[in-house]
């Protein structure tokens, strides 16, 4: 243990402790803007200067270690002034047009800038133009509102190991692009979004697609349906003050229904889908010497991954489409059905933790009915929000309230989807029971749950061991790929989410600040409400939900069969890394 | 945002690929490796255009992006070959406040490519250079070897011309 004093307090914390975590114990919040915790420890931006007794200069708390008998000043008139130039020059070429701006009141510069009351600044570099950049189908990027932090870069380099953006150019004309300037709908990116969600200004953002749904709702000819992804009811609320990892699933349909929505439903009913077909594929590929390991294929980040940088591993990708994409292929055809709506007239709305859901959503020659796309727009839980708020809908007041109940109720196995970890132990509720013909004594398949990046576990399962393992995060999925790549590990099933720790931690995901990033555990946090959640569900077999059931009888005919193909399986392809 | 790619279509001869192979083979495996990389790249080709940045992103296992972030940073790595004819405006101190910049401006306007490029048929290729320590003579360019001094912005029309032909 290390002895020291911070403005004059006595601390003791563990060797090798920042400045800025030592303070974090006596209740100092020091600003950062470029540091992420384990991510980006490169003391680059300056915001988080403090005085050390004796040191030369202001050093930058966020990388440096604490020593016995430091004496620390983390306000001193002198931190304060250093602090005030630093944001004043970060704000010198900052566009700020922050009344119209996405991030307004959810920016970490703007919070900084009144925080230390700045009024004027002295030095002014013309910035008035925007410089967008919207060729993806997911994101926008400007870099009139970029203060070259590099925390986008640091979380596509280390957590999603395809570093497709960087710094370009030196010196003034330093700024964050993709190679040779190319547009990002040219290089191999995966759309996982990410750097949106930490992104401190609105330099990068989602494409926000909230007025489209809007104008479906006012078009008397739309039949609009929502549903919501299962990670969704878990961090929705974190938009509007409630604390992280609540459940506000009865508020969230309650907001969907006063939006105006002809028909509020839930993607956790296509999660059992998808856990249902995939269960039989993992089977069958088991009992018939098919492609293994089997790979699951409900994260499109992940896909897009495969598709660029492994192509190799397409053959053991699940042909089920994803919860989302089964969602919009039910509405457009068994919803339509049933409910005597042309199927060119349903417009198919999801509300998803996820960027790369607007990429899936927009894939060409899966449709299950052909001439539409299965989904019309896929929000994320961000833009979501927003349509609460101009909609004025005072969210934390609302009652719980239902969905319709022709296509909700999910298991808990839906549920738990929206954490790493979730589809595999999905999966094996209802693979194990299918191979063994025998009731599991207990669903609880704890090996695969958990934040850690890559989790490996092996289960008897009559005769058969089956081995499972599970990466969360791309470049965790990268290293478990090579691993079997290299023949070193073999597995019958994997579960591969883009997103490290999930859905939950999806890039599409309400914005929560380095400073809360840094000492929180969002994936932990979030995760658990999915899991208790499930804990609750009298059902918890995506095979034993009576919906799911009378669907494939009365419609779908066998899981894996001709129909449940047509509509609810997909294809892959090859796609270049590089677009020369 | 300027995309920097060359308007010359890249090609290489078998010798040429073979040597950066080997020069990626010889660095794969000490840290550090873009640097010696690339200066011995640019040896090979004159030039590192987005064909040869891939081939080392992919051999030292970096990024495109990564590999591209550091041939922007330094001035000495060039993106685009350089003409059969180079033309050097002298952009030092002397030379720039008798001028220089309206001089730069006409040879790009007269050979159709900016400060850094090169004409899409490869004749020439313009570049501001640093004090080429002629100030006596300034405004100062060099043509394919050959000194202009004392320069007026006129004058530069009828002097590239004995170029063109």
């Amino acid at each position: 243990m290390v002895n020291l004093k911070i403005n004059d307090t006595p601390v003791q914390v563990p060797d090798g402790t920042t400045i800025l975590e030592a303070a974090r114990t006596v209740g100092i919040e020091i600003p950062t803007l470029c540091y992420m915790k384990k991510i980006n420890a490169i003391g680059a931006c300056r915001i988080c200067v403090v005085e050390v007794k004796g040191a030369r200069s202001l050093v930058a708390a966020c990388v440096y270690p604490v020593s016995d008998g430091m004496e620390v000043q983390t306000n001193s008139p002198a931190v304060a002034k250093a602090r005030r130039t630093t944001l004043e020059l970060v704000l010198s070429n900052h566009r700020m047009d922050c009344l119209t701006c996405l991030r307004n009141q959810n920016c970490e510069l703007q919070k900084l800038a009144k925080d230390f009351g700045i009024q004027e600044i002295r030095f002014n570099c013309d910035n008035s133009e925007p410089q967008i950049e919207d060729s993806a189908i997911h994101l926008v990027r400007d870099n009139s509102k970029c203060i070259l932090c590099r925390r986008c870069v640091a979380v596509c380099k280390e957590e999603q190991s395809v570093a497709v953006i960087g710094p370009n150019d030196r010196g003034a004309e330093t700024h964050i692009s993709c190679a040779f300037d190319r547009d990002l709908s040219e290089v191999p990116c995966v759309s996982c979004g990410q750097c949106t969600a930490v992104c401190p200004t609105a330099a990068l953002s989602e494409r926000d697609q909230s007025q489209e749904v809007f104008d479906a709702l006012a078009d008397p000819k739309k039949h609009v349906v929502v549903g919501a992804a299962p990670s969704v009811r878990v961090t929705l609320g974190e938009c509007f003050d409630v604390p992280i990892g609540s459940n506000i699933q009865g508020k969230m349909y309650a907001a969907l229904k006063r939006l105006g929505f002809d028909k509020v439903f839930d993607v956790n009913v296509t999660a059992d889908l998808t856990i249902t077909e995939e269960a039989n594929e993992l089977v069958s590929r088991i009992k018939n010497g098919g492609t293994l390991p089997l790979i699951t294929s409900c994260s499109p980040g992940w896909i897009q991954f495969c598709e660029q940088y492994y192509p190799d591993f397409i053959p053991n990708l699940s042909s089920c489409k994803s919860p989302q994409q089964m969602f919009g292929a039910m509405m457009k055809t068994w919803y339509a059905q049933n409910a005597n709506v042309a199927p060119e007239d349903v417009f198919v709305v999801t509300i998803m933790p996820c960027t790369a859901k607007k990429v899936e959503s927009r894939r060409e020659g899966t449709s299950a009915v052909k001439g539409l796309f299965d989904v019309d727009v896929a929000l994320t839980t961000r833009e979501f929000s927003r349509m609460i708020a101009q909609a004025g809908i005072m969210f934390k007041d609302l009652p719980d309230e239902e969905p319709d109940n022709d296509f909700s109720g999910a298991t808990g196995a839906g549920v738990i989807f929206g954490a790493t970890g979730g589809v595999m132990e999905a999966s094996l509720r209802t693979a194990v029971e299918t191979i063994t013909g025998k009731e599991l004594p207990s669903v609880d398949f704890t090996d695969v749950r958990g934040v850690e990046g890559i989790k490996e576990a092996v289960y008897d399962v009559g005769d058969l061991k089956v081995r499972v393992a599970v990466a969360s995060g791309i470049s965790n999925a990268r290293k478990l790929l090579e691993l079997v790549r290299s023949g070193e590990r073999q597995y019958e099933f994997i579960e591969i989410m883009g997103c490290p720790g999930g859905c939950v931690n999806g890039g599409g995901q309400p914005i929560q600040p380095q400073s809360v990033r840094n000492f929180t555990d969002l994936r932990a946090d979030r995760a658990k409400a999915l899991y208790d959640m499930d804990k609750d569900l009298p059902l918890r077999k995506s095979h034993e939900n009576p919906l799911i059931k009378a669907i494939y009888k009365d419609y779908l005919g066998e899981p894996g069969g001709h129909k449940a193909h047509e509509i609810l399986h997909t294809k892959y392809a090859v796609k270049e890394k590089y677009r020369l | 945002m300027p995309n920097t790619k060359t308007v010359v279509p890249f090609s290489a001869t078998k010798e040429q690929l073979q040597e950066l192979d080997a020069l990626i083979e010889h660095h794969k495996a000490q840290p550090g490796a873009a640097m010696p990389v690339l200066q011995g790249a640019q040896e090979i080709f004159g030039y590192l255009p987005e064909e040869v940045q891939i081939k080392i992103a992919e051999g030292l296992g970096l990024s495109l992006s990564e590999v591209y972030g550091v041939v922007s940073f330094y001035t000495q790595f060039s993106l685009n070959p350089k003409g059969k004819i180079q033309i050097s405006v002298c952009m030092g101190t002397a030379c720039y406040v008798k001028g220089a910049g309206e001089i730069l401006e006409k040879v790009e306007k007269k050979i159709g490519c900016k400060a850094g490029e090169v004409t899409p048929d490869g004749k020439f290729s313009v570049d501001g250079t640093r004090c080429i320590g002629a100030c006596g003579l300034a405004p100062v360019i060099i043509v394919g070897g050959d000194v202009y001094g004392n320069l007026a912005a006129e004058e530069v029309d009828g002097i590239l011309d004995k170029y063109m032909q």
